[in-house]
């Protein structure tokens, strides 16, 4: 039953043929059995979350009415509060601090029944592309467990991949859901900017941050995108407007006579062999399905990630002032005489890891007057270019695809201390958030030199995020008839039988 | 331009607000000089004709109706709090006075 999908598991549950309690339990259960090698969680609720499946049960057993993922589990990436349950952001600075209110995300998982099981691992405030810079110890790819499992939301990838759960919240500042998903074998889908609210995810670049839905099917994907997404008074940068038809798209996938447009300058050197090929099948797939592949080109990409390095830190230098030791979280060195500005120094110090020290400091600096012009002002000019590429590109095809990152799942330690080498991980994935448009990895198979999966990045204009889904379900049928089974079928099976 | 000094470090460090040792100073410094020579290239193509964009969607006041909600009890409030007292947070000295 773990392995299946959660539509699969909605369906069982509808006719009565398990409840959610027994659900929730299994996942439990293969928790138990598997996650002291993968290390996706960093807190269960395990009472918390049976007394939820046990509600939506008796609901079901009176014959309410409930949304299309009731009694199903889920796991939620540890940048999301959740009132009473302890987040860390994957840092010591929030250890042990537990939120006295719900991020809107939960709220609406809550309100369409959905069950957390718990929080799940991540770079500490998701800065970077491994699960590496998390305090509490990286996360392990369930392909392999000496390999990282992207990042930031490494956790809930690899809970996907492990059959920990079925569905999963992330979120995505520079790629952080799309290239998890796509080095795990698992879907994962950045909507637009302002589609989802931010409210309660904590901030880290509130220009680029934007939590989305993550599952093992494109359809699953889309039914958790609907649950979370819309409109939110509490978050003055969430849109106004109904959410796209995802589930609509996710059912039709029907491709005929859209046009698809290859991004030139996201392919090509520096792509790994494995992850070229199967892009290549990927569209050949999606030409068969009625497709018109045409080629664009987005000249100014090429300094995407230069300019995001420069406006993410900047924005997480002002962000993370607000862990200052005072209201709430680690507090080092009160003693007698000691200023709030000691303590302070102290507790971000003992408090930060050394990444997010290092953006903190470079932020600081691209935004320190005489260099503000120099560095944050020729970001944000940057920014402007990318999304005329962006509006050019879309007036040529419907959407733009391109490989999710450019190589397969490295070993862990690999590129930890070479932080210009990890950046190079979200080449491919930045651009869209640099515009705030849709952004979709889903798996296109395995690279034949090291056998480990490959994601395809679907990106679609600003609240066309149907298109993605449209694409994506096209694609993923295409590819289970060519393999015969899901992909995630080709993973080693871990602790034994599922 | 694009490198840093050990003090230009420690500099920024202050007004970051985080206390950093002598090792972690001279680290920092060193990558620097790298990444900011590949984060400068945002000047080849930033030009003074191109306006710069802050934010993905256009931004503007979102108002709501000026009624009182349920919010945060005070215990709630100060649920978190590294120390409290009477229904405030305490903090450490904040101005440089004697004690």
């Amino acid at each position: 039953m773990i392995r299946s999908s959660a539509v699969e598991m909605a369906s069982a549950l509808a006719k009565g043929e398990i409840t959610s309690v027994a659900l929730t339990q299994l996942h439990f259960d293969r928790i138990a059995s598997v996650d002291t090698d993968v290390h996706a969680f960093l807190h269960l609720d395990t009472d918390g979350a049976l007394a939820q499946a046990a509600a939506v049960d008796a609901k079901r057993a009176k014959g309410e009415k409930l949304s299309p993922l009731a009694g199903i589990p889920l796991a939620l990436k540890d940048v999301l509060v959740q009132k009473g349950i302890p987040t860390t952001c994957g840092s010591k600075i929030l250890e042990g601090w537990r939120p006295p209110y719900d991020s809107t995300v939960v709220t609406n998982l809550k309100n369409n029944d959905i069950i957390i099981l718990g929080k799940t691992n991540m770079d500490e405030f998701a800065m970077g592309s491994s699960t590496e810079n998390s305090a509490y110890g990286p996360t392990h790819n369930p392909w392999d467990l000496s390999r990282i499992p992207g990042g930031s939301g490494g956790g809930s990838a690899a809970a996907l991949a492990a059959f920990e759960a079925p569905l999963a919240i992330g979120t995505d500042t520079g790629g952080s859901i799309r290239q998890p998903a796509a080095v795990t074998g698992t879907v994962g889908v950045k909507p637009t900017y302002g589609g989802v609210s931010r409210y309660g995810l904590v901030a880290f670049s509130s220009s680029l941050d934007q939590a989305g839905p993550c599952a093992r099917t494109v359809l699953d994907t889309a039914l958790l995108h609907e649950a979370i997404a819309g409109h939110d008074p509490r978050d003055s940068t969430s849109i106004n407007a109904p959410v796209p038809n995802v589930v609509a798209a996710a059912k039709s996938g029907d491709v005929k006579g859209m046009k698809i447009g290859v991004v030139k300058e996201l392919n090509g050197d520096g792509y790994q062999p494995g992850v070229r090929a199967r892009f290549d099948e990927s569209l050949e797939l999606l030409a068969k399905a009625g497709a018109e592949i045409v080629e664009v080109s987005c000249p100014n990409f090429e300094y995407a990630l230069a300019a995001y390095y420069l406006i993410a830190p900047s924005e997480c230098s002002s962000n993370l002032a607000r862990f200052d030791a005072m209201r709430y979280g680690l507090r080092v060195g009160d003693v007698d005489g000691a200023s709030a500005e000691e303590v302070m120094n102290l507790t971000r110090e003992v408090g930060f890891g050394r990444e997010v020290k290092r953006r903190i400091i470079l932020g600081t600096y691209a935004l320190s007057s005489g260099y503000y012009d120099a560095y944050y002002g020729s970001a944000q000019k940057v920014r402007t270019l990318i999304t005329q590429d962006f509006t050019s590109a879309f007036t040529k095809a419907d959407v733009l695809v391109s490989p999710t990152c450019p190589t397969t799942a490295f070993k862990i330690g690999e590129k930890s201390n070479d932080p210009l080498a990890m950046y190079l991980n979200d080449i491919a994935t930045i651009p869209v958030n640099m515009a705030g448009i849709g952004g979709m990895s889903l798996p296109s198979g395995v690279a034949d030199e090291d056998g480990l999966p490959v994601g395809f990045q679907i990106m679609s204009p600003v609240m066309k995020d149907e298109r993605m889904y449209l694409v994506g379900a096209a694609l993923e049928a295409a590819l289970l008839s060519k393999w015969g089974a899901p992909i995630l079928s080709k993973a080693p099976s871990l602790g034994g039988l599922a | 331009m694009s490198s840093l000094s050990r003090d230009e470090v420690a500099n920024l460090a202050r007004l970051a607000r985080i206390e950093m040792s002598e090792e972690e100073l001279v680290n920092l410094a060193s990558e620097f000089t790298v990444i900011l020579e590949a984060v400068a290239r945002v000047q080849e193509v930033a030009s003074a004709d191109v306006a710069p964009t802050s934010h993905p969607l256009p931004l503007r006041n979102v108002f709501r109706p000026d009624v009182t909600k349920p919010s945060l009890t005070p215990e709630e409030a100060l649920s978190g709090a590294p120390a409290s007292e009477e229904q405030r947070f305490r903090v450490p000295q904040i101005l440089g006075e004697e004690a």
